[in-house]
């Protein structure tokens, strides 16, 4: 019994060292050298500032920005931090709605999304793109569907005072296809997208 | 449903059936002691630990330890979580976990479930991570492996007292298959956009003004374990649906195959090491069966649309660059073996395609299964299955040269009926105390599948949610984790006591009467079996939370 615990005490230690220390280590010391850009979070700089991640959505609320998916992610509320409160695009702690299909809750936040971007897109079909209404897993999501950037195209069109066709071709210039035409959904990324704005329109 | 979505699932299954015989001869090997390129370090570590390899183990010494291990590992990393404020590695200043939530996290990971009550990026240092998550991912991933390689051992010996040594199965499993995939594989993550730094957390400025804090770690060394292991711990709360976890389709892909490869490779590693391979495809044929029923049921049932929102597509708790065909089958992946890893929020689903990752855990983790613990898990059946065909046609069962005889099938009915007890009794628990009741937070049917497909998710030690349960009380911080540990060693130990007892007896050749078990009769046989026995033990419970949640959407009612 004593030889037992000695040997499974030193092997946990022999191995906490060994997958938990030397192998992570490793791989950050191998990453950091191959793929820096990647492992340190991917993250974008405009005139010598972070302003985000190419992996992580951002929130967008201006006319003259393409908008991201809703997100249900939220922070402790400052008030009272045994409680939470909305936090959208809130990249220090994610995660989803996890409302049931048959929630009432559900049914009644798709209502108003809806009415509120109508509202926003006049122009718009009338047929809102369900990741525009439908918040997602991680509450972070970067992208959307090209469906979902075509339906705004109007809005950011008149507020950036350009022609909507040429909106509509940037659009098309930032699809990311399917990978060899199969694996994963055809998305846009947003921060890209809005990025490619600001440089082409600058916001008077 | 469209093409896409159907090729997805066939190149998944593909990829994984041509990956079988690969790993499943290496491991053959492995554990045959024909693979030593790295023998200076494993001698090494034997002797540092004061480990004889030549000594092996009776089924008792095995089991003991497999629980040391397991033991101390969780009070490690219990103590790692408690102290994490004043250990290094902890750039963004996680405070001490809380007791009830560090228990459960312990128990949880060293079990090879992974249930997050925790919430990865808000609440643990890159200590924690690496020292305390990383750590039991490879150990209890490896842990499975060797008790499924000793039961292996209890097929090919013949009168013999000892199942091998636990210490070296587990040691040779990280040296020589575990790590050197995962250092590769955890490369392969970066280069798609995976993290792997040291560094805090980011600040960013939004391009509208805002402030926004984006987590870093190292998160790639995790993560492939995460899922080559089946354990399924998220680095962040929102586990493989975040895009730092799986940023990519391609992940997404390696992921889901990476999930598979080793349960499905074991069933070959048997095939070999009892010198028949049929065996060992007619098992992988009978779990790949169910796989695929599930896959392509769960994209169908998904691809409908809610009832609720005029068959708006579902992409509740879903991303956009997986959809429903990546999200659907990644979720029919997870919860066949006992990964547990998310890419889409599981308490979102449509009830039906709900229903199917809860059935997947429900038939205890045996279509494909964890790794290990799919293999012997199954095995239990086949022990079940032979025993009742041996009843149909009046003979002492046999499988593969050995009688089944009373104590075998005693130690399976123990295995069989265990994690059902867990499920419902422990379940039924939650559902008649206001403690658990507070957890649920869906009203209606729904809530009762919440409390159901916790207590399935732990006591088959899978660890995927419905999310929306409150799950980080000290009430069910506890009682989860007493499933966890009802459902791995309630079944590990019966089960090794099955591999000693079949060790020792000797070998009777096949006659004409020999039911041949690498037979598509077999395999029906023992879908059957695994179908029967967990419908007839669960179909109640789910016809109260998922069917009659389905009626009433379809029929327009909300809760």
């Amino acid at each position: 019994m004593l030889k037992h615990l000695r040997a499974a005490l030193l092997l946990l230690v022999l191995m906490t060292l060994l997958t938990g220390l030397l192998y992570p280590l490793a791989v950050t010391g191998l990453a950091q050298a191959l793929f820096p850009h990647q492992a340190n979070g991917s993250l974008i700089e405009r005139n010598g500032q972070v302003v985000g991640s190419a992996l992580i959505g951002q929130s967008f609320s201006r006319p003259g920005y393409f908008w991201g998916r809703p997100s249900a992610t939220t922070a402790p509320d400052p008030k009272d931090p045994t409680k939470t409160v909305a936090a959208p695009y809130n990249a220090a702690n994610s995660g989803g709605s996890n409302l049931a299909p048959s929630a009432k809750a559900l049914a009644d936040t798709v209502k108003s999304r809806e009415a509120a971007l109508r509202a926003a897109n006049p122009q718009a079909p009338a047929a809102v793109p369900a990741d525009l209404l439908l918040s997602s897993a991680s509450g972070l999501d970067p992208d959307i569907s090209p469906a979902a950037a075509e339906w705004q195209v109007a809005r950011v069109a008149a507020a950036r005072h350009a022609p909507q066709e040429e909106i509509r071709r940037l659009v098309a210039a930032h699809i990311h296809g399917r990978l060899f035409g199969l694996l994963g959904e055809r998305t846009v990324n947003v921060l890209g997208l809005n990025l490619a704005l600001d440089a082409r329109w600058p916001m008077r | 449903m469209d093409a896409n979505g159907i090729l997805l699932i066939l190149l998944l299954l593909a990829v994984v059936l041509a990956l079988t015989p690969v790993l499943g001869g290496f491991m053959a090997r492995l554990y045959e002691g024909r693979v030593g390129w790295l023998a200076p370090v494993e001698r090494g570590i034997y002797r540092l630990c004061g480990i004889d390899p030549d000594r092996e183990q009776h089924w008792t010494g095995y089991a003991m330890a497999f629980l040391l291990l397991h033991l101390l590992g969780v009070l490690v990393f219990y103590g790692l979580m408690r102290l994490q404020a004043m250990l290094p590695f902890n750039p963004a200043g996680q405070t001490a976990m809380a007791p009830d939530l560090s228990f459960n996290t312990a128990i949880s990971f060293a079990t090879n479930t992974d249930w997050q009550n925790y919430g990865g990026e808000s609440t643990m240092s890159y200590l924690v991570q690496m020292a305390g998550c990383t750590v039991q991912n490879f150990l209890s991933a490896a842990a499975g492996i060797a008790v499924a390689v000793a039961l292996i051992r209890g097929f090919t010996r013949r009168s013999a007292r000892f199942i091998g040594n636990f210490y070296v199965d587990l040691t040779r499993t990280i040296l020589y298959l575990l790590l050197p995939i995962c250092l590769i594989g955890s490369l392969v993550l970066v280069w798609q956009g995976v993290p792997q730094t040291l560094q805090g957390y980011v600040g960013a400025t939004t391009l509208e003004g805002g402030h926004q804090i984006i987590a870093q770690g190292p998160v790639a060394s995790q993560m492939f374990i995460k899922h080559f292991g089946t354990n399924g711990g998220g680095f962040f709360n929102a586990n493989a649906a975040h895009p730092y976890e799986n940023p990519t389709s391609l992940v997404n892909f390696i992921y889901m195959a990476s999930i598979l490869a080793l349960g499905a490779g074991l069933t070959n590693t048997f095939g070999r090491m009892i010198g028949d391979q049929r065996q060992g495809w007619a098992l992988l044929a009978a779990m790949g069966i169910m796989l695929g029923a599930g896959a392509f049921a769960m994209y169908a049932a998904e691809a409908q649309g809610n009832p609720a929102l005029s068959f708006l597509a579902n992409m509740e708790g879903k991303e956009v660059r997986f959809g429903i065909a990546a999200s659907t089958l990644f979720a029919t992946v997870t919860t066949a073996t006992s990964c547990g890893a998310v890419n889409a929020m599981h308490d979102s689903l449509l009830p039906l395609a709900g229903m199917v990752p809860l059935i997947n855990m429900l038939l205890g983790e045996v279509v494909i299964g964890g790794v290990g613990s799919g293999l012997y898990g199954m095995m239990v059946f086949v022990l079940i299955t032979m025993f009742i065909a041996g009843l149909m046609v009046g003979r002492t069962p046999e499988y593969l040269g050995k009688k089944i005889e009373a104590r075998e099938i005693k130690l399976a009915v123990i295995a069989i009926l265990a994690t059902p007890l867990a499920v419902l009794g422990l379940g039924a628990l939650a559902m008649l105390t206001p403690a658990g009741q507070a957890g649920i937070a869906a009203p209606g049917p729904h809530g009762l599948s919440e409390v159901l497909y916790a207590f399935a998710s732990a006591a088959n030690n899978n660890g995927s949610a419905f999310a929306g349960l409150n799950g980080n009380t000290p009430f069910y911080n506890v009682i989860l984790a007493v499933a966890m540990l009802i459902g791995r060693f309630a079944v590990v130990i019966p089960v090794l006591a099955i591999a000693g007892a079949l060790a020792a007896k000797k070998t009777v050749p096949p006659s004409s009467g020999t039911f041949p078990t690498h037979s598509w009769l077999f395999v029906a046989l023992l879908v059957g079996i695994v179908l029967v026995v967990g419908g007839l033990t669960y179909f109640p419970v789910l016809a109260l939370g998922p069917v009659v949640e389905h009626l009433a959407l379809a029929s327009g009612t909300l809760f």
